[in-house]
């Protein structure tokens, strides 16, 4: 029994029949350790992204290095240090919320590179032509940057997508009843780990499926070389 | 000419780092004038453009437009780096057309021309639209408003860049190569426009190109660059039938050699006004 839901153990097809609430349960959680820490990486990136291409090595520098730290080193020991050391400073969180920020931190390192690759892809021709129409910065990325960029950056950021839903097994090494944590639980109790962790695959097959659908519709949906789809 | 010069060079430095591209460089232009820059690749002219575009700064001289300085402002008596402000309210007298044309691909081709004078000019956008539709009627455009830049040929896409410069009203418009990313049969509807613009307005008007036919039907005077410095100028007339310089000669020759579409200058009736 977990979440006072029982299992029947009578047969495999009753097995898995009942114990899949409780998956549902965890996988509730999965989705939404990625959604939030999705937008968490979309948010903190962009900042990221800005100021690396400061002109000015003093702050461009440190953010470059600080990217390259976090991409560099384990999600999961990021995870460990939101959840285990940042506790000591007076910074105590939640365990789901501690692995949706760390997800975040260590995603937004990719989103910033995306975010830059985007917006280096704009022809410098675009900025003089902008310019000598005397438009003023806020105008031009507003209505040129911008919408030429998004388009370039939607189909990098749909494959982070799908890899962070795969990445959120890890928020159970700190105690976040996930899905494959909640099988992993169910196995321990039942001494029957098949059953429980081929649905949790196929679970995930699920989510990253329908993960990419989206994304391809979307990708579809945006404008080819500047001409927006009817 | 006796006017007061609507744009002038004085002592101007170009350095791309050790590079020098224009040195001591002295050079004016009247207003209304149609000045046809020529030379080759790397001497010189096109930094020309750019500088009173203000996509490229100067490290010394000054450069100034209706005799106010471009590149310094004065303050407190002293001569001091312009500010953005500055340079902002300078760039709205000059209009750039550049040799890929640089339209917002994300845009269509109305809301390429109407983007500027609504944002930076502040017109009305029924106005700016009104005027954005007179502008494409002149360049041929009409039919292709609704369009997208990918849609449109290289020679649609420049007349169209053409009339979103002309829709801020600039004082001197620029262009720098305009027809040479061009296929050949591309070429002609471009320059059937740029002459138009030299017959219906009074516009000063500074061209790089090596289109010598339409120098020769357009320009008022023609300057031969090399090496930054201006080593020739003159009437069409004086450079393409009597050059002084060899090196003139000689790049005229290679100009005319190369491109079989350039049809080779003579003499004309006498086109003063």
């Amino acid at each position: 029994m977990l979440f006072n839901i029982p299992w029947n153990l009578s047969s495999n097809w009753t097995f898995a029949w009942s114990i899949l609430p409780i998956l549902l349960i965890g996988l509730e959680v999965t989705i939404k350790a990625t959604i939030f820490g999705f937008l968490l990486a979309l948010i903190l990136g962009l900042p990221l992204a800005l100021l690396r291409a400061v002109p000015f090595r003093i702050i461009s520098w440190p953010t470059a290095v600080l990217i390259e730290f976090i991409r560099d080193t384990p999600l999961l020991v990021q995870v460990y240090f939101v959840y285990y050391v940042l506790p000591d400073y007076g910074l105590i969180f939640s365990a789901f919320l501690t692995g949706t920020i760390a997800l975040g931190i260590q995603y937004s390192a990719y989103t910033a590179e995306v975010y830059r690759a985007g917006l280096e892809a704009i022809p410098q021709g675009q900025w003089e032509a902008a310019k000598a129409l005397s438009l003023q910065t806020r105008r031009i990325y507003r209505d040129i940057v911008i919408p030429q960029a998004i388009p370039r950056i939607v189909p990098a950021m749909g494959n982070y997508l799908i890899s962070i839903i795969k990445d959120t097994p890890i928020l159970s090494a700190v105690t976040v009843l996930e899905v494959l944590n909640v099988a992993k639980i169910i196995g321990d109790r039942t001494f029957r780990y098949l059953i429980p962790l081929s649905m949790v695959g196929g679970l995930f097959l699920i989510l990253t499926v329908i993960s990419s659908v989206l994304v391809r519709y979307i990708e579809r949906r945006l404008p080819k070389e500047g001409i927006p789809l009817k | 000419m006796k006017q007061k010069p609507i744009a002038r060079f004085e002592k101007v430095l170009k350095k791309f780092g050790d590079n020098v591209v224009l040195n001591e460089f002295d050079f004016e232009v009247y207003p209304g004038e149609k000045v046809v820059l020529m030379g080759p690749s790397g001497s010189g002219k096109t930094t020309v453009l750019r500088i009173l575009m203000t996509l490229e700064d100067i490290q010394d001289g000054v450069v100034y437009i209706e005799e106010e300085l471009l590149w310094h402002e004065q303050k407190h008596g002293k001569r001091v780096a312009a500010s953005n402000a500055h340079l902002r309210k300078m760039r709205k007298k000059v209009g750039m057309v550049f040799q890929l044309f640089n339209l917002f691909p994300n845009m269509s081709v109305l809301r390429n021309i109407t983007e500027a004078p609504i944002h930076v000019l502040k017109i009305p956008r029924k106005e700016a639209i009104k005027r954005a539709e007179d502008l494409l009627e002149m360049v041929g455009m009409t039919a292709q408003k609704n369009m997208h830049p990918a849609q449109l040929s290289g020679g649609q896409q420049q007349r169209v860049a053409i009339a979103r410069a002309l829709a801020m009203r600039p004082k001197i418009i620029l262009f720098d190569e305009p027809t040479s990313a061009l296929d050949p049969e591309m070429v002609g509807s471009v320059l059937d426009v740029m002459r138009k613009l030299a017959d219906e307005h009074d516009l000063t008007m500074l061209v790089v190109t090596h289109e010598m036919g339409f120098a020769q039907d357009v320009a008022d005077r023609v300057c031969m660059f090399d090496h930054g410095r201006i080593i020739e100028a003159g009437t069409p007339q004086e450079i393409f039938t009597t050059p002084k310089e060899e090196r003139t000669r000689q790049f005229l020759n290679s100009v005319i050699n190369r491109e079989d579409t350039v049809t080779a200058p003579t003499v004309q009736p006498d086109r003063d006004k």
